[in-house]
């Protein structure tokens, strides 16, 4: 298998891969975030400007979530095909919640009919939730391993990803969310708006320390193989301290009212949390909880070494063009958010 | 039903839906670039007006086309697992190619299309439509490779047995320029320019019945009219070039669209007609040797027919290959002959006195829609039963673990869902042509909506 850097192709693309979702849920988790926070703001120009806050940025972000998937298909097709036909129901459900988030932030506005408004609010904000809610789900069922059988085949119903450890990490999943979109809200208002945002971010960080501070326990005594390779590498504390700093961070800008700084330490935690899940799942992408030498490992579930080639290539070329004009789009909406005739 | 069947049915109406909204992004985007490039060369606001006029009806266009396009990405892994494990390896990277060149392109610049007018200069705008429009046709290259490497595999090896067997890719240019791409990339792309030309002058045809922003919409119609006109020929060649790749590599599927039976003889070109599978005939019009004129340019040289293959290696219902197949040649037809006496009309400058032309031109948007589905229908049940050409047969190509009811539930669920998006679609979409290309700025700050946003807050 040939290397780059020291590391083995299929180690490499399981970062991209890890580097695609990342991004995804530091840019879309601000919308979602702000989607599920949306029915606080009760007043209609309020709406609006979170609205359009996000506008010209979310299906930008989305893209993130489509580059990852296309990414885990082409890289590692058995983890693609394991998880997408296990997850069936779930994931039917997240592609609704998709579509209805979508058409909410597009079709609100198109109407000046109070119901009208009002439905697409709430289904704007219900889909928010579910999204994060359902991404947490098959990350947190992923973490404890799937029932397979040795082609990857999911051998049990879907009722069986409703357990209190992937209810926990869907719950952290949204606060997370909630906290991170809320930062994100305060950055781009002004006025009473950003006065009550400030107030939703409090609430929101302290929603997420409670719930995460419960996963952690909770992942600790009761899922220990999670915590195996930190405990076994000490100079792997890091991560999680460096972690527990950002959060602190994070409670220590928003009394600065420093928010731009806030948002970079809340990226910081997101990111790290999703480092620490690369960590402790790492040779594995899917365990299996039934037989652990059926789990589909990155190595196991690979693309070929020249497919997997083609592909560093696409990204080294891409990923950059990406970056560039994503931050001539944030640069040119950059600010607080004005209103104008083309606005949602 | 099986799980078999209602996954076909679902992927074969969630992509259906799908394939209404970009082919229109590409085309409209198209005109828009033609609209605002006027503009930016001439400076007549009329042509700002309607690029941005134009830009609305493309918001939510590509709105859609978004929000159900994601559902096609995931429903590879979700019903079809055993394909995925197949292709994933050769298939998977023109995705990911999609995904990262020109997906990130078109949603990347789409906010500076739709929110961008007072943010940047004219020619900063001018670019970001373009950026949009290239992204969409990108976006179309990849996915049609991928889907023509289906039709007509080339640059992998197979490794692997039985459950176990799988494409691997050798060679990437060869996967990319398979021998249809390059012509079903090329059929694709005109046919999505026809999509969106057919609705500029359709939106145009209607305002000029009612006599409404005159200037604006003959403008516009010309705009879209010299598009279509053009498409509409290029098309009948580029169409012909991909059914000589057909003949080619896909015997079967030529045969079943012209419901040509016998073994080895000359075969007939219908204008209509009716196949029975049973029996093995087909009954209707047709041309004596057309189709052997058409692929060999001699009407007596043999064509292999249905009997030639193995029953199991036949598409499965060879009636609704060739009547998609013809339907899509009579709509492209149609075309041809609309766009061409619109163009003698304009010629002597009599089209817009036309009143039953402009009440033609309102409706005709439907025209390219019904070829695109249809056109998509030939090629697609024309593959079958493989979902591989030759490799891998769509009924081994599902998840395992995935239950019928299951699909049935996320079936129902899309139905549902796309039936609201669609009545959503249709009544934005007249409100807007309703409406006019007049500002909205009058609007937002009009009583009416401040009186609404009053109430609003104290409910």
């Amino acid at each position: 298998m040939p290397t780059f850097l020291g590391l083995d192709y299929p180690t490499l693309w399981f970062l991209v891969i890890g580097a695609c979702f990342t991004g995804y849920a530091i840019l879309d988790g601000f919308d979602l975030g702000a989607g599920a926070v949306h029915l606080f703001f009760n007043k209609e120009e309020s709406r609006r400007i979170a609205l359009n806050a996000i506008g010209p940025v979310w299906d930008g972000n989305e893209v993130w979530l489509v580059i990852g998937g296309g990414a885990l298909f082409a890289g590692f097709p058995k983890v693609y095909a394991a998880v997408f036909s296990a997850f069936y129901i779930p994931f039917m459900i997240f592609l609704v919640a998709l579509i209805f988030r979508a058409i909410s932030i597009e079709f609100r506005s198109k109407e000046p009919m109070i119901w009208w408004r009002k439905f697409w609010d709430v289904s704007y904000c219900i889909s928010s939730i579910a999204i994060a809610l359902a991404l947490g789900l098959v990350l947190g069922n992923i973490l404890q391993g799937l029932p397979m059988d040795k082609d990857g085949n999911f051998l049990e119903n879907w009722t069986y990803f409703l357990n209190p450890y992937a209810g926990m990490v869907a719950i952290s999943t949204l606060a997370l969310f909630m906290m991170h979109g809320a930062i994100y809200l305060v950055m781009k208002t002004e006025k009473r708006l950003y006065t009550k945002l400030t107030i939703i971010v409090k609430n929101t960080t302290i929603f997420f320390v409670i719930s995460v501070l419960l996963l952690s326990f909770y992942t600790l005594l009761y899922k220990t193989h999670l915590s195996e390779r930190i405990k076994e590498n000490t100079w792997m504390f890091i991560i999680p301290v460096v972690m527990v700093l950002a959060i602190a961070n994070i409670a220590r800008r928003t009394s600065q009212q420093k928010y731009r700084l806030a948002f970079l330490s809340s990226a910081v935690v997101i990111s790290l949390l999703l480092v620490i899940v690369a960590v402790e799942l790492y040779p594995y992408m899917v365990p299996n909880s039934l037989n652990p030498q059926y789990g589909l490992t990155v190595h196991n579930a690979s693309s070929s070494a020249k497919s997997l080639g083609i592909m560093l290539v696409f990204a080294a070329i891409g990923v950059p063009l990406v970056a560039i004009y994503t931050s001539f789009v944030f640069w040119t909406f950059k600010g607080k958010v004005k209103l104008d005739e083309m606005s949602y | 039903m099986d799980v078999e069947i209602l996954s076909r049915i679902q992927f074969a109406f969630t992509i259906s839906f799908h394939y209404i909204y970009p082919p229109l992004s590409i085309g409209l985007g198209l005109c828009m670039v033609i609209m605002e490039g006027l503009y930016l060369k001439t400076g007549q606001k009329i042509y700002e007006d309607m690029t941005r006029f134009f830009t609305r009806i493309f918001a939510l266009i590509f709105g859609i086309g978004v929000a159900t396009g994601i559902v096609m990405e995931f429903e590879f892994g979700t019903n079809w697992a055993t394909y995925s494990k197949y292709v994933g390896d050769v298939f998977g990277s023109a995705l990911a190619a999609e995904g990262i060149f020109a997906f990130a392109l078109e949603s990347g610049f789409l906010g500076v299309l739709l929110f961008g007018w007072n943010k940047v200069s004219p020619r900063v705008h001018f670019f970001a439509t373009i950026m949009v429009t290239l992204g969409s046709m990108f976006s179309a290259i990849w996915i049609v490779v991928a889907n023509s490497w289906q039709q007509t595999p080339a640059g992998f090896h197979i490794v692997g047995e039985g459950l176990e067997a799988r494409a691997e890719i050798i060679n990437f240019w060869e996967m990319v320029f398979n021998p249809s791409s390059l012509e079903r990339i090329t059929h694709v792309w005109i046919g999505a320019f026809l999509s969106g030309a057919f609705l500029v002058t359709s939106i145009a045809a209607w305002y000029i019945r009612h006599g409404k922003h005159l200037e604006f919409s003959r403008k516009a119609f010309k705009i879209g009219l010299s598009v279509a006109l053009i498409c509409s020929y290029v098309q009948l060649f580029v169409g012909h070039k991909s059914a000589e790749v057909v003949a080619e590599y896909q015997p079967a599927k030529l045969a079943a669209m012209e419901g040509h039976f016998e073994e080895n003889s000359k075969a007939d070109m219908y204008l209509f007609g009716w196949v029975n599978k049973q029996q093995e005939t087909t009954k209707g019009v047709a041309i004596p040797g057309g189709l052997s004129f058409l692929i060999h340019y001699n009407f007596t040289e043999p064509v292999k027919g249905l009997r030639a293959f193995a029953p199991e290696d036949r598409p499965g219902n060879p009636n609704l290959v060739f009547q998609t197949y013809h339907l899509m040649i009579a709509c492209g037809m149609a075309m041809i002959l609309l766009t061409s006496l619109a163009a003698w009309y304009w010629r002597k400058g009599v089209l817009f006195d036309k009143t039953w032309m402009m009440k033609v031109f309102v409706w005709a948007v439907l025209l390219p829609q019904l070829a695109n589905q249809a056109g998509w229908f030939a090629a697609e049940t024309g593959r079958q039963p493989w979902v591989v050409y030759g490799l891998l047969r769509t009924s081994d190509a599902l998840s395992a673990s995935v239950k019928a009811n299951q699909v049935l539930f996320s079936l129902v669920l899309f139905s549902l869902v796309y039936a609201l998006l669609l009545t959503l679609f249709l009544y934005l979409l007249n409100k807007k042509i309703v409406h006019g290309p007049a500002a909205h700025k009058e609007e937002m700050h009009s009583p009416q909506l401040e009186e609404m946003a009053e109430r609003f807050d104290t409910r």
